[in-house]
């Protein structure tokens, strides 16, 4: 049985009256590679706060390494990233990382780490300076810096281009290959699964599916089908339908049965469109159907 | 404690980065040493009232740096994700707590330097050395009520409203502590207000040390007394403070 470095027991939090998460379980195991996905305000970043002692839950219990995370001792194998790309902005690169260094029994030297995350030469540079890319890859680095057993990393390559995403995608496997944990969030599916190895999908606060990849790709890979036509045919394997005018848009998890069978009913349309749907428009109907039924989905529908 | 030195140090750099900060927080204290004290004879030419005049001053810079840097700083860096992070290091409130002091209260004294000079070379205003050095300790002391207000105001309140306390406070309890005008000119019933107000026990006890004017006891129950309850205040708020919520 391998440890479980975090974990949530029955963990509810509430912000006033919002509830941002509900009775929500969750085991992370050493040297796993978990995905938190959902979409915005599922409550992702909540259970991240309270797995890293930011916040307290309202009630339900959260482990770090066996303790209470807002322990600071908890937080000694733990990386974090900070949110956004916040920084200082008046301090040099190499203070940044320094400063975080100092927290730590035995960091990586601070060189080594700007040149593991393409930001080499750029000691000298204040943290202000850098542009977009450098920014995200500087607080995703921190994370790094004291070479912890648990990553936690929230969304992060939101806002970066291709050649840094795939980057930093390199430099979390990597730390992965080596023996490390990763507890990733992400609102893109694509992310989810470049890295992870388990999914967990939250959403509106509670665990919807908690599998391996391919299970959740079954419950959140959704496609849209959309075309002119008078009325919205009768077909299976249609989730939702959305009429706008003569526009009629089909929600469907398997696009190509979907088309055959149009196409086989005869039925008169034009214009049809066959897209991805995104991430938000699938939670739509999942969380539509879990309100009847509670029990997490974890099978391929 | 190592790691207090660390904090310190990066508080440092980052005011240093902006030394607008700091000239500001020497502006307003000069300003009204030479438009309220130097040009007035009486008070210039007294060593008494000269030395009386600067001490007052030199408490409303203080009072004025705390509740700023750590009323308004501390809301306004726990807005930022950044400080959200720092949180999350393996390090308790200790270390960042004291550097935040250090490094503030190294900036309050650096802002007493005009006011330092000006009293020295412009007015008759004077002071053993000895007197000088229980002053500064004085000083210090005497701003712990400042001080931890501020902490509470920050730890509180998102960083508008803090500004807006910080104000709020800051002419009347300058005002009404005797640090513009020598409370020995008071009416009757202001002097008894006054003595309340943890400004009138700062400057009763700093005034002591550098002139020998004897302080009144009240005053100085009451500094004690307000140092106890914004301690209580600032470990409330730091408690129950999750960083900045946006509902």
């Amino acid at each position: 049985m391998t440890a479980v470095l975090a974990r949530a027991v029955d963990v509810s939090r509430r912000y006033g009256t919002t509830v941002a998460l509900d009775e929500v379980n969750l085991d992370v195991p050493a040297g796993s590679l978990l995905g938190l996905l959902g979409p915005n305000g599922a409550g992702k970043s909540t259970l991240l706060n309270l797995l890293t002692g930011l916040r307290r839950p309202t009630s339900g219990r959260v482990e770090l390494f066996g303790r209470s995370p807002t322990d600071a001792a908890a937080r000694r194998s733990l990386g974090m990233t900070p949110q956004e790309t916040g920084v200082p902005q008046t301090l040099r690169v190499g203070e940044v990382v320094d400063f975080v260094a100092r927290h730590h029994p035995d960091p990586v030297a601070t060189p080594e780490l700007l040149e593991r995350f393409g930001l080499g030469g750029l000691e000298r540079k204040q943290s202000g300076g850098l542009s977009g890319g450098q920014k995200r890859r500087l607080v995703v680095a921190l994370a790094f810096v004291g070479r912890p057993r648990l990553v936690v990393l929230d969304e992060p390559t939101t806002g970066l281009d291709v050649e840094s995403r795939r980057a930093l995608w390199q430099a979390v496997r990597d730390y992965h290959r080596d023996g490390g944990t990763v507890l990733l969030t992400s609102h893109y599916l694509e992310e989810v699964e470049a890295l992870a190895q388990r999914v967990v999908v939250i959403g509106s606060g509670r665990v919807l599916a908690d599998g391996d990849l391919s299970e959740v790709r079954g419950i959140v890979a959704r496609s849209v089908v959309s075309m002119r036509a008078a009325a919205p045919p009768d077909l299976p394997g249609i989730v939702r339908v959305h009429r706008d005018g003569d526009r009629i848009e089909l929600q469907t998890t398997d696009a190509d049965a979907l088309v055959r069978d149009l196409v086989r009913s005869g039925v008169e349309f034009r214009d049809l469109q066959v897209a991805p749907s995104s991430l938000e428009e699938a939670f739509l109907t999942l969380t539509d159907g879990s309100r009847a039924d509670r029990q997490p989905a974890t099978t391929r529908t | 404690m190592q790691l207090a030195l660390v904090h310190t140090r990066y508080q440092f750099l980052e005011a240093i980065r902006l030394p607008i900060v700091i000239v500001g927080n020497m502006v307003f204290p000069t300003v009204i040493l030479l438009l309220f004290i130097v040009p007035i004879e009486e008070i210039r030419a007294s060593p008494i009232a000269a030395t009386t005049a600067s001490a007052q001053i030199a408490v409303f810079a203080v009072m004025s740096t705390c509740l700023f840097t750590f009323g308004v700083g501390v809301a306004e860096d726990r807005a930022l994700p950044w400080d959200s992070y720092l949180r999350t290091l393996p390090a308790g409130p200790g270390p960042r707590l004291a550097g935040r002091v250090l490094a503030g209260m190294t900036f309050a004294l650096l802002g007493l330097l005009p006011v330092i000079l000006i009293a020295a070379l412009l007015t008759a205003a004077t002071v053993t050395p000895v007197q000088f050095v229980a002053g500064l300790g004085v000083l210090v002391a005497g701003a712990l009520p400042f001080l931890l207000g501020g902490f509470a105001i920050g730890y509180s309140m998102p960083s508008k409203a803090a500004i807006a306390v910080a104000q709020v406070l800051l002419l009347p309890l300058a005002f009404g502590g005797g640090l513009l005008i020598p409370p020995g000119s008071f009416p009757g019933w202001l002097d008894a207000l006054s003595t309340w107000l943890p400004t009138r026990g700062s400057r009763d006890l700093l005034v002591y040390v550098v002139t020998g004017e004897a302080p009144r006891m009240l005053a100085l129950v009451a500094l004690a007394g307000w140092i106890v309850v914004t301690a209580v205040l600032a470990g409330w708020a730091y408690q129950r403070d999750e960083g900045r919520r946006f509902r």
